[in-house]
């Protein structure tokens, strides 16, 4: 993600949006390039749907301006825009056949037929549905109805598909298979793509750039790897993955006060000495070290744990500080947990995020 | 897997570009929301502000405040009729709504046999004029009626075809004098007959809406099925419930027909408007009458938007649809119940149709179709039935047409958010508005030579016009219920697709909502044939309706070819109906093939 950016494809500035007295999106500032996968995930309600039809010009923002391959929009009808939409629902017209579906929007550009059936033809085999051309919604499974929509919103070659929530409709199995093929479809036509998502699942597998939302603001932005690993907030903290959380003052230059213990972490971010802080530190990134105690090792005891399939997923207390910790499952074979309560711990200072509180 | 271009096909990318300059849609969408906004407030709220406001004036037309009103309460026998008409239709509805709610629950929570016919039958009377009603109960309980004169004796001539006079007393008879024509007890009766389709239409939908969960849970708390009944199915049925009572009562409270034909002596709001108006050319009186009449209509209204704005979230997505178990005993009582309503109902029209074809009643029982030419009669002919027929025909087709795109914009259009959601209150009053208070109105408001639309007095457009706001509301929520049950979303995506709103109006919301439409068509054909209220201020004496000829009829004595008319029309609207749901199956089977799976 070093390499020179090109222009941005979509420039989104101070967007604001009202519903009455309601602030559904506040300063909202974004910018995607050419061919980028962007999710946008928070917890529900938290404006995501608003901000993808704020893009979308189904809604009018209050103020701010978006701007679309150098054009600017922001006061453009939806009509007028750019994209192709794929919602929750599908939207599929229930009286017109996939094919039909499909063509809609050609149909309307008053294109010869054969053009018409011939993108057809081709937007069926990419979304592998050349077999149910002249079925109805009706008679098509969930995952044959999300790719009809799928093609239908790729028909125009739209410069920017937005997808809301599109596979959160189907059960677990058929989900994750869409998912792959969702990415590997976006990735061979190269459209830029906005997806909608509060399943942080998706968001960490599919994008390239993660925007983070909480109460209508944005808390990061990043790959799925910056914000797994550097969550700049406590919110993405604790909304992505697992995490712990300890509370603690800081103690001096690289140190941190926690109950009892005196904790050495590598990014103090500046906060003065005697601020009030949080730590986090995720489960898997506390280690039970073989070697002799170093630093920030505690004695804890094992108050619970519980077998997750690869992992165990211990429950710990070491005086008033409680956390969980993943454990591996070859390092937990060596250990016998139903014997030895007492275990050393030890938080890693590189993995310890420090947050004002 | 195939190849696909990366980069758009540049034709592609050039049409696209040409069809999204166009902004005309947006345009014609803000136009015709003004366009539906504008027919609201020409139709509705204008008429009704120039009846208010005339109300308030003198023969003279100067402004007197409420000098008007004042006099009507002063005068005695017209305040009269204000409490006969508050009590005639208090008590129908009562009546009404505990019968038909039995019925309903008959037809929906139980394992009646014989649901289907018991409905359909119990349903008939929706086809009838109201004037049908109060004939039938002359011939009941009038002078020379059935029950007046024993019933014993009146079969015995029907079936011998004895003359009156040859019968001696029969030593066993039913026989009773109701006063037809001096006490309320008729009228109410009467209203009960012609309201209860009405209400158990509204109740058969409350009823039906049940979730099953709910039964479970109280059978599991071991709840009584009477301890069941008060705490799930009334609750349940509330907001239904008050709907009906709404229903019913503006429905008595604006009849014309029954206290017409048969109230001689008991005077009510609704005749007393006709009598000022038509009798003694009072059109200040006529007002005032009329907005005391608005006056509970409009607080029903009220009651019921407000019970109904409650109801929203009241059955989730999740229900689980209510399967009555058979109970014999319930079962049993329930079908004796409905058998012994349907055979009064059957009762009513049946002697309206034996009134119709016998030759003279009730002296000459035998058949006799000489009541069926209308050329002898007061009236218009059977010219007065074509016209009738035409402009049924015209208010289906310019009604519906109306209401769906008017609903659709109100529904689905996008901008002028205020201006819609004033529309959409505009579209629910006319269920508050009398027939009687809007055809006046609409004397007030267009038989002015000042008013633009004048040229529309006296002609066929200004009878449609007003039949087709006299059956707005319940059109219009036809239509809107369709609407909020298509996907939210089709607009979204047509935009997106750069395909104008009407054109995904024309190929999408339409034949998905065909069911819908052709309902709202054939409600309005029914209505537009048998209503009187609303067009009896607005006929002219060479455009005759039929059912005003019934009125007409009755008014000059014939009240056998009154009846003859009456089942004319009746029948014409089952047939309709017919041929309707024979045209319709052939068109769904056409164009519904997507709803199989
Ligand atoms: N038309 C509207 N009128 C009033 N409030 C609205 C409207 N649309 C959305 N909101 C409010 O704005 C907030 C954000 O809504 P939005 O639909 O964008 O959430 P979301 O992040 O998509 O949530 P979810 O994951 O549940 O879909 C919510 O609190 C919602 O109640
Ligand atoms: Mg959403």
């Amino acid at each position: 993600m070093d390499e020179p950016r090109p222009t941005p494809y979509l420039q989104i500035r101070h967007l604001r949006k009202t519903f009455r007295t309601f602030v559904a999106l506040e300063d909202i500032s974004l910018e995607v390039y050419p061919g980028e996968f962007i999710c946008f995930l928070g917890p529900s309600g938290c404006g995501k749907t608003t901000l993808l039809r704020c893009i979308a010009g189904l809604e009018e923002q209050d103020a701010g301006e978006i701007i679309q391959d150098g054009r600017d929009i922001s006061r453009l009808p939806a009509s007028q825009r750019d994209f192709g939409i794929v919602f929750q629902s599908y939207a599929l017209f229930p009286n017109l056949t996939a094919a039909k579906n499909i063509a809609y929007g050609l149909e309307n550009m008053k294109l010869p037929r054969a053009q018409i059936q011939a993108r057809v033809q081709e937007l069926l085999e990419l979304v592998g549905l050349s077999d149910f051309a002249h079925k109805y919604p009706a008679q098509l499974s969930g995952g044959q109805q999300q790719r009809v929509a799928l093609a239908r919103a790729l028909a125009l070659s739209p410069g920017l598909l937005l997808l809301d929530e599109p596979l959160s409709a189907l059960d677990a199995r058929v989900r994750a298979g869409l998912r792959t093929e969702l990415a590997l479809l976006q990735r061979r036509i190269g459209v830029t793509t906005i997806m909608v998502t509060h399943d942080q699942e998706e968001a960490l597998t599919l994008a390239d750039r993660i925007v983070v939302m909480d109460h209508g603001t944005i808390q990061q932005i990043g790959t799925p790897h910056e914000v797994y690993r550097y969550p700049r907030t406590p919110f993405v903290a604790n909304f992505i993955g697992e995490m712990n959380f300890l509370v603690g003052v800081v103690a001096g230059q690289g140190w941190v006060q926690c109950g009892a213990h005196q904790l050495r972490v590598s990014r103090l971010n500046g906060l003065a000495q005697g601020t009030s802080v949080k730590l986090a530190i995720r489960p898997e990134d506390i280690v039970i070290p073989t070697a002799a105690p170093a630093e920030n090792t505690l004695s804890a005891r094992v108050q619970h744990h519980e077998f997750l399939g690869a992992f165990y997923r211990l429950r710990l207390a070491a005086e008033e500080l409680n956390f969980i910790l993943d454990l591996p499952m070859a390092q937990a074979r060596d250990l016998d947990l139903t014997r030895q309560d007492l275990l050393p711990v030890h938080l890693p200072a590189d993995f310890l995020h420090v947050y004002p509180s | 897997m195939t190849t696909i271009s990366t980069t758009p096909p540049s034709w592609l990318a050039a049409k696209r570009k040409a069809a999204r300059a166009l902004n005309t849609e947006v345009w014609l969408m803000r136009g015709l929301i003004l366009l539906s906004g504008a027919f609201l407030v020409t139709f509705v709220l204008l008429p009704l502000y120039e009846l208010i406001r005339r109300s308030m004036e003198n023969r003279q037309g100067e402004f007197v405040g409420l000098e008007n009103y004042l006099q009507y309460f002063s005068t005695p026998a017209l305040a009269q009729s204000f409490a006969n008409s508050l009590y005639i239709s208090a008590m129908s509805t009562l009546i009404t709504v505990t019968l038909a709610f039995v019925f309903a629950y008959a037809l929906t929570r139980t394992c009646m046999p014989f649901k289907n016919v018991l409905r359909t039958l119990a349903l008939l009377p929706i086809f009838a004029p109201s004037l049908l009603h109060g004939i039938a109960f002359i011939y009941l309980f009038g002078n020379q009626g059935i029950f007046t004169n024993g019933v014993f004796n009146f079969l015995l001539r029907l079936i011998g075809g004895y003359d009156i006079r040859a019968v001696p007393p029969l030593p066993f008879e039913i026989q009773f004098n109701i006063n037809l024509y001096k006490e309320p007890t008729g009228i109410i009766l009467a209203e009960v007959f012609y309201l209860f389709p009405h209400v158990l239409l509204i109740l058969m939908v409350a009823l039906s809406l049940a979730d099953a969960r709910l039964y479970e849970a109280a059978t599991a708390l071991r709840a009584s099925r009477w301890r069941t009944f008060l705490t799930v199915t009334l609750p349940g049925a509330r907001y239904g419930i008050i709907s009906a009572c709404f229903v019913a009562f503006t429905l008595v409270i604006t009849d014309f027909g029954i206290p017409k034909v048969i109230g001689d002596g008991v005077s009510v709001l609704a005749t007393d408007i006709y009598k000022q108006v038509i009798g003694q050319q009072n059109f200040f009186m006529g007002s005032t009458v009329s907005v005391l009449l608005l006056t509970p209509t409009i607080i029903g209204f009220a009651i019921d938007r407000f019970a109904q704005r409650r109801q929203v979230a009241m059955l989730s997505a999740r229900a689980v649809p209510y399967q009555p178990k058979p109970n014999p005993t319930l079962d049993r009582l329930m079908l004796a119940f409905c058998i012994l309503v349907v055979l009064a109902i059957l009762l009513v029209i049946g002697t309206a149709l034996i009134a119709s074809v016998v030759n003279v009643w009730p002296y000459r029982l035998e058949l006799s179709g000489r009541h069926y030419d209308f050329s002898k009669v007061a009236g218009g002919g059977l010219d007065a039935y074509w016209n009738s027929l035409r402009m049924a025909g015209l208010t289906a087709v310019f009604g519906t047409i109306i209401v769906f795109v008017s609903a659709y914009m109100i529904e689905k259009g996008r901008g002028l958010g205020k201006t819609r959601a004033a529309l959409y209150f505009l579209s629910t009053l006319p269920v508050a508005l009398p027939g009687l208070v809007l055809g006046l109105a609409y004397i007030f408001f267009f038989n002015r030579p000042a008013n633009p639309l004048y040229f529309l007095y006296g002609t066929m457009p200004i009878l449609v016009l007003s039949t087709i706001v006299h059956f707005y509301t319940v059109s219009f929520f036809t239509a809107t219920t369709a609407l909020k049950q298509m996907d939210r979303e089709f607009e979204a995506v047509s935009a997106s697709l750069a395909v104008p709103f009407y054109r995904t109006f024309w190929r999408v919301t339409v034949p998905v909502s065909l069911p819908a439409i052709l309902e709202i068509g054939i409600y309005y054909f029914v209505n537009a044939l048998t209503t009187v209220s609303a067009v009896i201020f607005l006929y002219s004496a060479n455009l005759k309706l039929a059912s005003i000829m019934i009125v007409n009829m009755d008014d000059a004595g014939d009240t056998a070819p009154a009846a003859a008319m009456s089942m004319l029309l009746f029948f014409t609207g089952i047939g309709v109906r017919l041929l309707y749901e024979l045209v319709t199956r052939g068109l769904k089977q056409r164009t519904q093939v997507w709803r199989q799976r």
